[in-house]
């Protein structure tokens, strides 16, 4: 019994089915690493698991509760927090601001709302930039806003959609640490999507590996890397 | 948006300004109309900003409760002789009633679409007023001798509506509410992701926003003691021109409309006096031509409106007198 289970979930588009059904279940405390190519079907996964889209077909169980039938903002407010691969800071509001606004998920005062900013700007780093606009904020950082925006809704579950894409090698080591953190300081459980090998591979538990929306395999990093399916999904026939 | 004292020193001395305003034209009850004019719009600019530019609903037809307000006032003295005092409160809650109605259709739509679908129930709210005329009297208006031939009372209680406005959207904008609308504004599917009920917050957005404006319309006849439908539903004289009183004062700041009310309530006096009779009569069809020079102007050059580019402005203003020694 995991913390979040989805059982066989579908997605048409019109005639196009961008998942099907797509089964796995994230255990507590766990970080599970969600793999395809370019358009298998990951993000899409995020936003049914959101409710950006309705579920075509199949159910999504989180902590017992069926959400696939909930709204976007009660999801959130059940403990699923998220980022975005094409960022959404607020741009016009500070980065505090930005985390302010999140935090009063879970805050009914200013203080109390300003005091959640804080620690969530320190532990992601982003005290030093507090007061910028958000808009005005290099790749990085957005992404590390993003990061911290999801978690100061206080979530028990954090989707992370490619938050190391566009990152130099130094500013990837550190976001590296930070998802790791969340994990061991804050004990949040997290999915993450993501491109680059040396995260998925660095910090996944387990990966669950889609192509063209279907589920190819899942097992322990070394396994799935080492899997002809996941090779060919990757990079072709030609590859062997 | 720091917690500190409510009011700022310079805040203070506005509204300090504003009080002894109408003392130093004690002799003119030509300025004192336009002063209670200044208030009047300083109300629908503010209920317009929250909507709008804090909420990012842009209305395009705020007559809509600014009308509902004035027939609030109107429609019980017609027919049953209540006074139209009553209206003050009375018509900001029945815009809020017509305002949550109309939302329930018009926060379906985003960014223009939400624009058209404000304009057109404001407009469907003039021709239903002016076609009813066993309920409105039509066209022909509805006339009511008002209380005091003075005005200085008017403008106080204007006034003490418009602080009332300002304090509010103040007091909403610091705290969840606020942030909440800011959110909705900047981005509402990141909003969501936050666990924000972007409907319900659009919609509290709205109640406060159509009070005001309600209160503006219900005052509008007590002061003007005549409403028909063509007037307090204008497209023109009121939805238009209370989106350029919140623009070229600052969309998104608290003082933005007060700056934009009294600029905007110039000009169109001098226009509607041809510049105090000086130029030919003319000048007086140009307003809406000039209107649109001035809104293309501050959206090119000073998007943040006089409020929001104060900073701006200064700079520039400083440069300039640099050059010229």
């Amino acid at each position: 019994m995991g913390i979040l289970t989805l059982n066989k979930v579908t997605k048409n588009f019109g005639g196009l089915t961008a998942v099907n059904k797509v089964s796995f279940t994230v255990e507590e405390g766990e970080i599970l690493g969600l793999i395809g190519p370019n358009g298998s079907g990951k993000t899409t996964i995020f936003n049914l698991i959101n409710h950006y889209y309705p579920v075509t077909s199949g159910e999504i169980i989180f902590k017992g509760i069926n959400i696939t039938h909930k709204q976007t903002h009660e999801i959130a407010m059940l403990g699923i927090g998220r980022t975005f691969q094409v960022v959404k800071p607020l741009k016009r509001l500070s980065v505090e601001d930005n985390i302010m606004a999140a935090a009063f998920a879970r805050e009914t005062t200013f203080a109390g709302a300003r005091k959640v900013a804080r620690e969530v700007l320190e532990f992601t780093h982003l005290d030093h930039v507090a007061n910028m606009k958000a808009g005005a904020l290099p790749i990085a950082g957005r992404k590390r806003l993003e990061i911290a925006k999801a978690l100061a809704t206080r979530p028990s579950l954090l989707l992370l959609d490619e938050t190391a894409a566009g990152l130099n090698p130094s500013e990837l080591d550190e976001a590296i640490d930070i998802i790791k953190a969340i994990r061991s300081e804050l004990g949040i459980t997290i999915i993450i999507v993501e491109h680059i090998m040396k995260v998925i591979m660095n910090i996944s538990d387990r990966i669950h590996a889609i192509a063209f929306g279907t589920t190819i395999t899942e097992g322990k990093p070394e396994e799935v890397a080492k899997n002809p399916t996941v090779i060919e999904a990757y990079l072709g026939t030609d590859y062997h | 948006m720091e917690n500190k004292k409510f009011f700022s020193k310079g805040e203070l001395i506005i509204i300090f300004t504003g009080l002894v305003l109408p003392l130093l034209f004690y002799f003119s009850p030509y300025a004192q109309g336009l002063l209670i004019f200044i208030m009047m719009w300083v109300v629908l600019g503010t209920s317009w900003n929250l909507l709008a530019g804090y909420t990012g609903q842009v209305s395009f037809g705020h007559a809509a409760y600014f009308g509902v307000g004035a027939y609030t006032a109107a429609l019980p003295f017609l027919h049953y002789k209540i006074s139209p005092w009553w209206g003050l409160i009375a018509g900001g809650i029945m815009a809020v009633v017509i305002g949550y109605l109309l939302g329930v259709v018009v926060f379906r739509l985003r960014g223009p679409y939400f624009a058209l679908g404000t304009l057109a129930s404001a407009e469907i709210l003039r021709i239903a007023f002016g076609e009813e005329e066993w309920l409105t009297n039509g066209h022909n208006g509805i006339l009511y001798i008002t209380t005091w031939v003075t005005k200085i009372p008017y403008y106080y209680i204007i006034f003490a509506i418009a602080v009332a406005s300002i304090v509010s959207v103040k007091l909403l904008m610091r705290r969840r509410e606020g942030y909440y609308f800011l959110s909705i504004r900047e981005d509402e599917d990141a909003a969501m992701a936050l666990g924000i009920n972007t409907k319900k917050y659009k919609n509290i957005s709205m109640i406060v926003s159509s009070f005001w404006a309600g209160v503006a319309g219900a005052f509008y006849f007590i002061y003007m003691g005549f409403i028909d439908s063509e007037t307090v539903f204008a497209l023109h004289n009121i939805s238009i021109i209370t989106i350029l009183v919140g623009i070229i004062g600052g969309v998104g700041t608290i003082w933005g409309p007060a700056v934009g009310a009294i600029i905007m309530v110039l000009l169109q006096e001098l226009f509607r006096s041809a510049i105090f009779g000086l130029a030919p009569q003319w000048v007086s069809g140009m307003h809406a031509f000039v209107f649109g020079l001035l809104v293309i102007f501050v959206i090119l050059y000073l998007p943040g409106g006089v409020v929001g580019d104060w900073e701006l402005i200064k700079k520039k203003l400083h440069l300039k007198s640099n050059t010229e020694k």
